[in-house]
């Protein structure tokens, strides 16, 4: 469905991004993640068509986005990371003008957004501009399926959006799954990434590791615990003297410790009580994305 | 914003028609009368009867008025001899002088020459009175102003305020406009739907070039009525050549809005443009006194051939044939500043 082969792209002296290689299937929620200048809306860029690579290509449907880039644009549903509605237009305006612009009518696709825009119905009248950033997002949402694209591009919808409203939007991504859309959808939200059926995780333009969540939270190379203890302050500075960590920081309530495999629990046990004097609860882990992801950034 | 729109030309015509006046008024004069004869007073007289002078003072010792005159309170300074009214008896030569206040050169250049016209005219009517033979009266010029017979500078200035209005609503609404789409975003979206270039150029003109009509319509509506300029020409041969004026004009602003990356940038550029544009347009100095060089410039300004023409039309009445080349002119530089903005407009980056 899309295929990005050995792309590059760099600014100057700035490589922003470097030989990225993704495959995404028919039907696939597909996750980029990586933190803020990882290259991720540069990649997109490429992908609309809008920014030229300088190496490699990217093809969505057999369409390459240099050569076939109006057929590309046909096909391609964008949301930019930036709102990019026309705030003095209405909502109901904006919906009508970007389906005019791709020669549709909002009654022929309304079937497509209807669960999104029922929310928005209400304010129908309503200048784009005075919308919450949650509204915006589903108002961006709907642009951008109303054309009835093949593949989606969202690049970094989520961000700047209150957790409920971040949570409900994903769940109307899993929503347009089920309808058969093929999503393509950058963030730099860590727990966002479980959602996806596959995700890339992607730092200085290059990526790190690319799979399932699953997999990926699978091939963490030490063991977790969590311990937790009525001072977590003493607990995190003794547990930062224990040779045998890995890497140790604070989870919530509790602290999360990684330590070798050959490790036991009664090592660290014994290890603690030797340094505090009070109650604490130690418990091995499955250690899940967020903390591959944050060894393999360690690691790079 | 709307009401701006349709407010600002009635406005601007309002206030510049009557303040871009080209006739010097309330020109403050000092007379230092050394003389201090009936002639010389009659002199005084007819200067202080004339509509552009107001006396100040008038001194009949060595006091000159030049403190008035660094203070500010004083433009010109006459300063009329002792033996002014013999001389004018014996018809000998007689020196009086002007002093003016040269900071600005146009109101003193201009108070020079009426003054003088007024001392010709005074020592004519003494010397027809005692029926000597005046020496200068030579020649007498009789001069008549055709197509604007009373000389009324509102007929020449509201329409050359007219022009400004049409030039600035519609080079500055083009020039930043696609421009502001780059800074709020919204033509990352628009560029990736498949909308052809061309549709974009035209859907950007079309409201500016009706926006542009119709501060025309008002404008012209605001010079018959409360002007009562005259409109001798056809009306049609008028909104033919605004329409194609403002399509050159919005593809200016459009060109420059897409050369830019900011507002600030596009503001910069079209102010630079519409400056030069419209100092050397004849608007307010006429293209025949600036050099050679610049005169060849303005052959590049449009704004001086929508200047020539609105005055051709309104005043004069001339017909198409007369601005046949004109029309030419700007609408094959409509087309290619047009065909430029098209394809300089670029959807990648």
């Amino acid at each position: 469905m899309i295929n990005i082969k050995n792309i590059k792209k760099s600014y100057g002296d700035i490589t922003a991004v470097d030989d990225i290689t993704i495959h995404v299937r028919k039907g696939q929620l597909f996750g980029l993640i990586g933190p803020d200048g990882a290259g991720k809306t540069s990649l997109f860029r490429m992908l609309t068509s809008l920014l030229i690579p300088d190496e490699g290509s990217a093809v969505i449907m057999g369409y390459d986005t240099v050569k076939d880039y109006r057929k590309v644009r046909n096909i391609l549903g964008y949301m930019p990371e930036r709102f990019s509605l026309y705030m003095d237009l209405s909502v109901e305006e904006n919906l009508n003008f970007f389906a005019t612009v791709f020669n549709t009518t909002i009654e022929e696709n309304y079937h497509l957004i209807k669960d999104i825009y029922k929310v928005l119905e209400p304010f129908k009248d309503r200048r784009a501009g005075d919308l919450s950033g949650g509204m915006k997002q589903k108002l961006a949402l709907c642009c951008a399926l109303i054309h009835k694209p093949e593949v989606l591009l969202l690049d970094e919808p989520t961000t700047g959006v209150d957790p409920v409203s971040r949570k409900e939007f994903w769940e109307m991504l899993k929503s347009l799954q089920t309808k058969g859309f093929t999503t393509f959808v950058s963030t730099p939200f860590l727990d966002d990434a479980e959602l996806c059926d596959e995700v890339a995780l992607i730092q200085d333009g290059k990526i790190l590791d690319m799979d399932s969540p699953q997999n990926i939270a699978k091939k963490y190379p030490h063991k977790l615990w969590s311990i937790s203890a009525s001072n977590n302050y003493k607990l995190l500075r003794a547990i930062g003297n224990y040779e045998k960590k890995k890497s140790a920081f604070a989870f919530g309530n509790s602290v999360h410790l990684a330590t070798a495999n050959e490790v036991e629990i009664e090592e660290i046990q014994n290890y603690l009580k030797s340094i505090i004097d009070y109650d604490f609860e130690i418990k091995p882990i499955e250690p899940n994305i967020e903390d591959a992801f944050m060894e393999l950034m360690k690691e790079e | 914003m709307k009401p701006i729109l349709f407010v600002m030309p009635i406005v601007q015509l309002a206030v510049l028609a009557y303040t871009a006046d080209f006739t010097v008024k309330n020109i403050n004069i000092f007379i230092q009368d050394q003389d201090k004869s009936t002639i010389s007073q009659g002199l005084i007289n007819k200067i202080d009867a004339s509509d552009n002078f107001v006396l100040t003072q008038v001194s009949y010792s060595d006091f000159d008025g030049i403190e008035a005159m660094q203070s500010n309170n004083v433009d010109v300074i006459l300063s009329i001899p002792q033996n002014f009214s013999k001389d004018m008896n014996t018809n000998s030569h007689t020196i009086v002088s002007i002093t003016a206040d040269a900071i600005n050169g146009t109101k003193a250049g201009i108070s020079i020459n009426y003054l003088q016209n007024i001392i010709s005219d005074y020592i004519k009517e003494y010397a027809a009175q005692k029926g000597m033979v005046n020496t200068k009266a030579g020649i007498e010029i009789v001069k008549r102003d055709w197509f604007n017979p009373m000389l009324n500078y509102k007929y020449f200035m509201v329409p050359g305020i007219l022009v400004l209005l049409v030039t600035m609503i519609a080079l500055f609404l083009s020039g930043m406009n696609i421009v502001r789409e780059k800074e709020i975003g919204t033509i990352e979206q628009l560029n990736v739907t498949p909308i052809k270039k061309y549709q974009f150029i035209i859907g950007k003109l079309l409201p500016f070039l009706i926006i542009g009509l119709i501060e025309f319509t008002i404008g012209i509506g605001v010079a018959l009525l409360w002007f009562k300029v005259p409109f001798v020409g056809s009306v049609l041969l008028m909104y033919l050549f605004t329409t194609v004026y403002l399509v050159l004009i919005l593809g200016m602003g459009m060109l420059i809005s897409t050369i830019t990356d900011t507002q600030q940038q596009a503001l910069f550029l079209s102010w630079f443009f519409s400056v030069i544009f419209i100092l050397m347009s004849g608007l307010f100095t006429p293209v025949e006194s600036m050099p050679i060089w610049a005169q060849k410039i303005t052959l590049f300004n449009p704004i001086m051939y929508y200047t020539e023409v609105i005055r051709l039309v309104m005043l004069k009445g001339s017909t198409f044939s007369s601005i046949s080349f004109h029309f030419i002119v700007i609408s094959s530089s409509a087309v290619v500043i047009n065909i430029l903005a098209m394809l300089n407009y670029r959807k990648t980056t």
